[in-house]
């Protein structure tokens, strides 16, 4: 694997490429827009410019409508491509992804039953809690069988997603109707069409919070590659890493979940395309996957909402069919060496 | 006592006794062997010393510490632990593997292995014959080199205690006969040193005590030399066997004749 030099250059490499995407997407879109004046519009807002170069409706463009979503589809990203990355690692599961535990299907649920009861306002937290609900009863099926090992949990949420699943089919089929019908479907397939500021702002306190927990478990999480034993005899307090993992990954999820929806395949090829390249050192692998997820679900999302302009599509549909070919090919180039 | 005592040491599994009131010593800088057959409790007793099972009675101590009492962080500067085989799905170099011997004594917001590391892994790769393997990827590798691998990381761990279950389960003779040698010169330079081991032959050679399990429970215990005896061992395996001594060699040689076993006998029959 490479040594640290080509490491920094990588980190220095992301960060540019990340900037100029979260750039290049504000200007993308209808309304000639430059990317000197997406960056005047910013620093007026943040109050270190004068006047904003734009007029009011375009100023409002990029500030109430474009960074805003630009935001959260970046912060999404890393959040659902950091959360896929310690799920793997902790349930030692190569197919693990951030919903594994039922956290998608429960989130489902709770939007669904939010939204029927007329409360759609207030889908996020119907999600949220329908994810954390089915994370918790996941763990405590999981207990209950008789401690929560990982094939264990994983066995206890495939159950509570197939329950959740269905009667958020059920509840559909039952009683919704051409308007609410829609609105769960792009919800369902992930969409981050109408994101405020408030979104965002919430995508980024939960990055905040728990990445660096995240983060600061890379010793850890790096203990675990050959499983339970093997990373107490490390020195690692197994029980303690790994419910403090999952409590901050169910956080994140959860929230990333709430604002876009159940988003699939961020979370499950992202970190796989990464270790592909830098390994499974976690001290790398960690933040690598968050720029890497950043930038890939900023252009998915960004293309989900132009390329059949005004006609928006929901960008789970576009994180796949962008994100399969793009693994394929990743897969492809490393064949030699897996 | 300096060394790894152990005192009446029981292990349950539900209703089930695994390990019942073990007791056996291993000398400080000596290399002690478990031996006895499938299920007899010699994982078990190393997974308990490692505090991985939890004892219903009795006492583990190494040179007076209670072992399995200890903080994980603390125990994993003083003890490392070579599993019979360890496989994984990540993408880890032999290097990248061997480094993680250095994990407990790095702080959660170090990045990279320091230069003392990066030499103490150096130093083992090279140890063990792998120095070559250092960029390979760990998957790829056959059960006998990861096994390698394995020790190196655990003598990157830089340990008093050195625990190993079957370390020479999938070696080569050759590879065997080096592992073998590079623990007992560790146990020469202070290191204590016990392994679970099948080979009775490599057992009598390299071990200075030997302890024999059954059934969950020490049977005996004491130098190669008076444990290797052919009444224990039809006994404890079942086998019959015969003892020998090359002129001029100072270790038992086991020669077995026949399983001793009704199948083995209605065969003869």
């Amino acid at each position: 694997m490479p040594q640290r030099p080509a490491y920094l250059a990588a980190y220095a490499g992301l960060w540019a490429l990340l900037l100029a995407s979260a750039t290049i997407a504000v200007t993308f879109g209808p309304a000639e827009i430059s990317p000197t004046e997406v960056w005047g519009t910013i620093l007026h807002h943040l109050g270190m410019a004068g006047d904003s170069p734009l007029s009011h409706l375009r100023d409002a463009i990029v500030w109430q409508l474009r960074l805003p979503r630009v935001l959260a589809a970046l912060g999404i990203g890393a959040g659902l491509a950091l959360a896929g990355t310690v799920m793997q690692v902790l349930t030692r599961n190569p197919l693990a992804d951030p919903y594994l535990l039922g956290l998608s299907s429960g989130a489902a649920l709770g939007a669904v039953i939010f939204l029927l009861t007329g409360a759609a306002l207030l889908m996020p937290v119907g999600a949220f809690l329908g994810s954390l609900a089915a994370l918790g009863l996941a763990l405590l099926i999981a207990r209950l069988l008789g401690g929560a090992t990982p094939s264990r949990a994983i066995l206890a949420g495939i159950c509570i997603a197939a329950l959740a699943s269905a009667a958020t089919s059920l509840l559909i089929f039952w009683s919704a109707t051409g308007d609410s019908y829609r609105e769960i479907l792009s919800w369902l397939l992930g969409s981050l069409s109408g994101t405020t500021w408030g979104d965002a702002v919430l995508v980024m306190l939960a990055l905040a919070l728990c990445t660096p927990i995240i983060l600061l478990s890379g010793r850890g999480l790096d203990a675990f590659a050959f499983g339970d034993d093997a990373a107490a005899s490390l020195g690692i307090d197994i029980t303690r890493l790994r419910w403090t993992l999952l409590a901050a990954t169910a956080l994140l999820t959860g929230v990333m979940v709430a604002i876009g929806g159940a988003i699939g395949f961020v979370g499950l090829v992202v970190p796989h395309a990464v270790r592909l390249a830098v390994g499974s050192r976690h001290r790398v692998l960690l933040p690598m996957s968050m720029l890497v997820g950043a930038i890939f679900m900023l252009w998915t999302d960004t293309a989900a909402r132009t390329l059949f302009d005004p006609r928006e599509l929901p960008v789970g549909i576009v994180t796949a069919l962008i994100g399969a070919p793009a693994f394929l090919l990743i897969l492809l180039r490393y064949r030699r060496v897996t | 006592m300096s060394g790894l005592v152990v005192g009446n040491a029981t292990v349950k599994a539900g209703d089930r006794t695994i390990l019942n009131r073990v007791s056996l010593t291993a000398p400080k800088g000596g290399v002690t062997g478990l031996i006895g057959p499938n299920g007899a409790g010699k994982s078990t007793l190393i997974a308990a010393m490692l505090g991985l099972r939890r004892l219903s009675s009795g006492t583990i101590a190494f040179n007076g510490t209670n072992l399995p009492g200890m903080v994980p962080g603390e125990r994993a500067k003083l003890c490392a632990y070579v599993e019979q085989s360890a496989t994984t799905a990540e993408r880890l170099t032999v290097r990248d593997v061997v480094a993680l011997g250095r994990v407990p004594f790095q702080t959660a917001w170090q990045t990279m292995p320091s230069g003392h590391d990066a030499l103490l892994v150096q130093a083992a790769l090279e140890a063990i014959g792998l120095s070559a393997f250092a960029t390979r990827l760990y998957h790829t590798l056959s059960g006998g080199e990861q096994q390698r691998v394995q020790i190196a990381r655990a003598l990157t761990q830089e340990p008093q205690l050195l625990l190993l279950d079957e370390p020479t389960s999938h070696l080569d003779i050759q590879a065997q006969l080096l592992v073998l040698d590079l623990l007992r010169r560790r146990a020469e330079a202070g290191c204590t040193i016990v392994l679970a081991m099948h080979d009775l032959n490599l057992a009598a050679r390299f071990c200075d005590h030997l302890v024999v399990m059954q059934a969950g429970a020490v049977v005996a215990q004491g130098s190669p030399d008076a444990i290797l005896q052919p009444d224990l061992l039809r006994q404890v395996y079942g086998v019959a066997a015969t003892i020998v001594r090359l002129p001029g060699s100072a270790h038992p040689i086991v020669v077995y004749d026949r399983a001793e076993t009704d199948a083995a006998a209605a065969k003869l029959d």
